[in-house]
């Protein structure tokens, strides 16, 4: 058989069986309208009902009425960012501070915003691709409206001092979103302990189904209606329930925290196995914080080539990943991540994100590492990059 | 994405490699863009007689100096010298249009190779090639840095 091993769970992850499961029944034989006031309707109504309990348990919420179903990260993300900005504005509140490498779904909000005339500050993420606490909370200001400072990075897999920033937040009265889509199901997540008050999430990452996610809005924090219609979502989020998706969202955070514990175990074994063995290779860098990291996120950078050609091989070979290489982000700059650690252009165009989840084994590691090496190897052959680098290496010694 | 004449190229590139004693070296792109492509000519009787390439950069920078090198492999000078972009991306049944870039630079890099050769045979090349033969910017703000 043809090997194939799916090393991009950051992207996307596979519906797992027993969450399908759960969904099959509300797509033809549950597929009353939650909001109908017969029992059959009130059937589907209680299906999303116990998906909200899920969700709310899963990350520690007070009450399952704080979790607002979405049609994903990024929706959870503009109606956060958005949302808060626009009602703190009157009260004369302007200012937004955030990171430089959040995820598109914050940093174009902010962009936007801030053509609507708020003021936005990005943290420096330094090398490690960490927040300093102690800077956030000097960026801090009067009219400071809202701190979004995502949970885990998805591209470098690093992982903030959340419970740290949340604290600064409630200190200062500011408000506290994270974007919490590469965190959610894989590591633990408590938003009254770290003092949260809006959280995305996104079902798809934790293998739930796509198009569906959920906004964690604390109990007292004020922001306008996302959909204006009909009742749905206590009327903030208008619009009849994707039934099946949040049905399989619930499922699948449930399943998702019931064996985080030994599959992050799992995972960092293989991570770390990776990343060691990786480093092997020369002019090869890891990126990222080891420690603050998630399980199953691998990051690499290898000298001298391109991340696109990477890829390709690597697909050839069964294998699928991305990367953060001009080429494959569609523009002509790698990604802005991996500038954000301070990363030289021409290094960050060679950078590898491998990303695994419960469907991965130690083999799939192995093999990877064996097949890994030979075409860094051969794309360095062709490089003249690679050359001139090895040239100034020997001219440095 | 890519057609399937890119992907052959890309995966069996044609006359990778260097010539130690060639006749005329090109190297354009630059590693900030993510793209670097360098072209060697052995040239006789004005003929191309060998010609290899080595390519930093994707899989269609790859393919695209893959193939102009077999493009003008064994064709006289004058051909070499109207190599177009176009020919190359019509040679790989086309590319995706945020990567036409890389056919340019392909053009670019035998011209520059054919720069390098009139230039060590005392010959002018401005007139042959043109005054703009060697700008390789591509819409970045990259390069000059
Ligand atoms: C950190 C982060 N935020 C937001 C999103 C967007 O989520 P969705 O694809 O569900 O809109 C993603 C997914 O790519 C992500 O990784």
């Amino acid at each position: 058989m043809e090997k194939f091993i799916y090393a991009d769970n950051a992207a996307t992850t596979a519906v797992s069986n027993k969450v399908l499961e759960q969904m099959m029944p509300y797509f033809s034989e549950q597929y009353g309208n939650a909001s109908s006031l017969y029992s059959f309707g009130q059937k589907a109504k209680a299906g999303v009902n116990k998906a909200r309990e899920q969700i709310a348990s899963a990350i520690g919420a007070e009450n399952s009425n704080e979790i607002y179903f979405t049609g994903g990260g990024s929706e959870s993300d503009n109606w956060a960012i958005k949302g808060v900005a626009h009602s703190m504005a009157k009260k004369g509140k302007n200012h937004i501070i955030s990171t430089a490498f959040e995820h598109h779904a914050v940093l174009h909000c902010l962009d936007k915003l801030k053509k609507e005339g708020f003021e936005i500050t990005l943290l420096d993420v330094h090398s490690d691709g960490l927040v300093r606490v102690d800077e956030l909370e000097a960026a801090i200001r009067e009219d400071t409206a809202l701190v979004t400072v995502m949970y885990a990075n998805n591209e470098i897999g690093t992982v903030q001092p959340i419970k740290e920033i949340g604290e600064v937040c409630k200190k200062h009265r500011v408000i506290f979103h994270t974007d919490a889509v590469q965190a959610v199901g894989n590591i633990p997540i408590d938003v009254k302990d770290a003092a949260i008050d809006l959280l995305s999430m996104s079902s798809h990452k934790f293998h739930g189904p796509k198009g569906v996610g959920a906004l964690y809005i604390r109990k007292g924090i004020v922001i306008p209606n996302l959909i204006d219609g009909g009742a749905q979502e206590r009327g903030r989020r208008a619009g009849t329930e994707n039934t099946a998706g949040i049905v399989g969202m619930g499922a699948a955070i449930e399943i998702a925290v019931a064996t985080m514990e030994e599959r992050a175990k799992r995972l960092s074994e293989i991570r770390d196995y990776i990343i060691d063995n990786a480093l092997k290779i020369e002019r090869s860098r890891v990126n990222g914080d080891r420690k603050h990291r998630l399980p199953g996120n691998v990051s690499l950078c290898f000298e001298g080539i391109e991340g696109e050609s990477l890829l390709l091989m690597l697909d050839a070979k069964g294998v699928c990943a991305s990367s953060g290489s001009a080429c494959t982000s569609g523009s002509l700059d790698p990604s802005h991540v991996l500038l954000s650690i301070g990363l030289p252009h021409e290094v960050a165009h060679g950078s590898l994100r491998l990303s695994f989840s419960d469907e991965n084994t130690m083999e799939d590691a192995e093999y990877i590492l064996s097949v890994l090496p030979p075409i860094v190897e051969r794309l360095r052959l062709m490089s003249p990059l690679w050359d001139r680098i090895k040239m100034e290496e020997k001219e440095n010694n | 994405m890519y057609t399937e004449q890119v992907m052959e190229h890309f995966t069996n590139p044609r006359n990778m490699g260097e010539i130690a004693d060639a006749d005329g070296v090109g190297e354009v792109g630059n590693a900030k863009c993510g793209d670097i492509m360098k072209i060697f000519l052995k040239i006789k009787d004005g003929i191309i007689e060998d010609v290899k390439f080595k390519t930093y950069g994707c899989a269609s920078a790859i393919a695209t100096s893959s193939i102009a090198t077999e493009m003008i492999k064994g064709h006289s000078i004058e051909e070499a010298v109207a190599l177009s972009n176009k020919a190359v991306v019509e040679a790989l049944g086309g590319l995706p249009a945020h990567k036409i870039h890389c056919s340019v630079l392909a053009e670019q890099a035998v011209k520059a190779a054919l720069w390098n050769y009139y230039d060590k045979q005392g010959i002018d090349p401005a007139p042959i090639l043109g005054e703009n033969a060697l700008c390789d910017c591509h819409d970045c703000d990259h390069c000059g840095e």
